[in-house]
């Protein structure tokens, strides 16, 4: 590996890519608080413009389009959207 | 509060208006409309609460809500990527919006913002189009509001 972004996802943990103004971006937080995991949360739109784009970068390596949330599981399986039931079975 | 409920009244009231319905979980509904409200302060315009702004009107101007994607996603998945704007059928409790996949082309493939191809038939007047709601109207220049579905002047293209 390369220079490892700050905004990088965890190797060993739980990163949460969201948008503070996004529903489902929530509804993913409540769930998995619901399930007691323990979470890195990175909301893209708080940070500042260079922060933004470096953290897009990152995300951007999880899904091409860019939409939120990003779950990403131990830097090696990243789950897109609000899945439920795929959340459930990956870290219930 | 009273901001929120201001603006979910509006949209309700345009959506019902236009044949277009808003979400009927309220709570849901009114943590969207608190988004755009947010999104307003923060960039001058509403821009989709569920992706991430660039803060650069042009560059956003497909994702001003409601977005160039609403309607294609109403028709095919019955709501719009964050499901403010849901089908009838959702609207009356018969199916549930869930997340759909993001329709928004990566911002290299995007349609520069210049229209297409403009023949030049001879017509008395330009054909302007929401790209919103396909709105078609001929005039000098488009309307200040696309009488439909409600969007910005600057959200109609050339159309012929």
């Amino acid at each position: 590996m390369s220079m490892s972004s700050r905004f990088a996802a965890d190797p060993d943990g739980i990163t949460l890519y969201a948008l503070s103004t996004c529903v489902w971006c929530r509804k993913t937080r409540r769930l998995l608080d619901s399930l007691g995991v323990d979470y890195t949360l990175i909301e893209v739109d708080l940070l500042s413009p260079e922060e933004r784009d470096e953290a897009n970068e990152e995300v951007r390596r999880w899904n091409p389009v860019s939409n939120f949330p990003v779950l990403v599981i131990n830097a090696r399986h990243a789950i897109l959207g609000f899945r439920e039931a795929e959340i459930r079975s990956a870290l219930g | 509060m009273a901001k929120i409920d201001e603006l979910y009244d509006r949209l309700d009231r345009e959506a019902r208006e236009s044949g277009y319905n808003l979400n009927p979980d309220r709570e849901f509904t009114r943590e969207l409309v608190d988004g755009l409200i947010v999104n307003t302060e923060r960039y001058g315009y509403p821009s989709c609460p569920c992706r991430l702004a660039s803060g650069d009107r042009d560059r956003d101007m497909d994702i001003i809500c409601p977005c160039d994607y609403r309607d294609p996603d109403l028709n095919e998945y019955g709501s719009c990527y964050c499901a403010l704007y849901v089908s009838g059928e959702i609207a009356a409790g018969k199916a549930e919006a869930g997340s759909i996949p993001e329709r928004r082309p990566p911002e290299e493939e995007r349609a520069p913002k210049a229209a297409g191809k403009v023949p030049g038939v001879g017509l008395s007047h330009p054909v302007w189009r929401c790209s919103v709601c396909g709105y078609l109207c001929a005039r000098d220049d488009p309307p200040e509001r696309c009488p439909i579905c409600k969007v910005d002047r600057d959200r109609f293209r050339r159309f012929m």
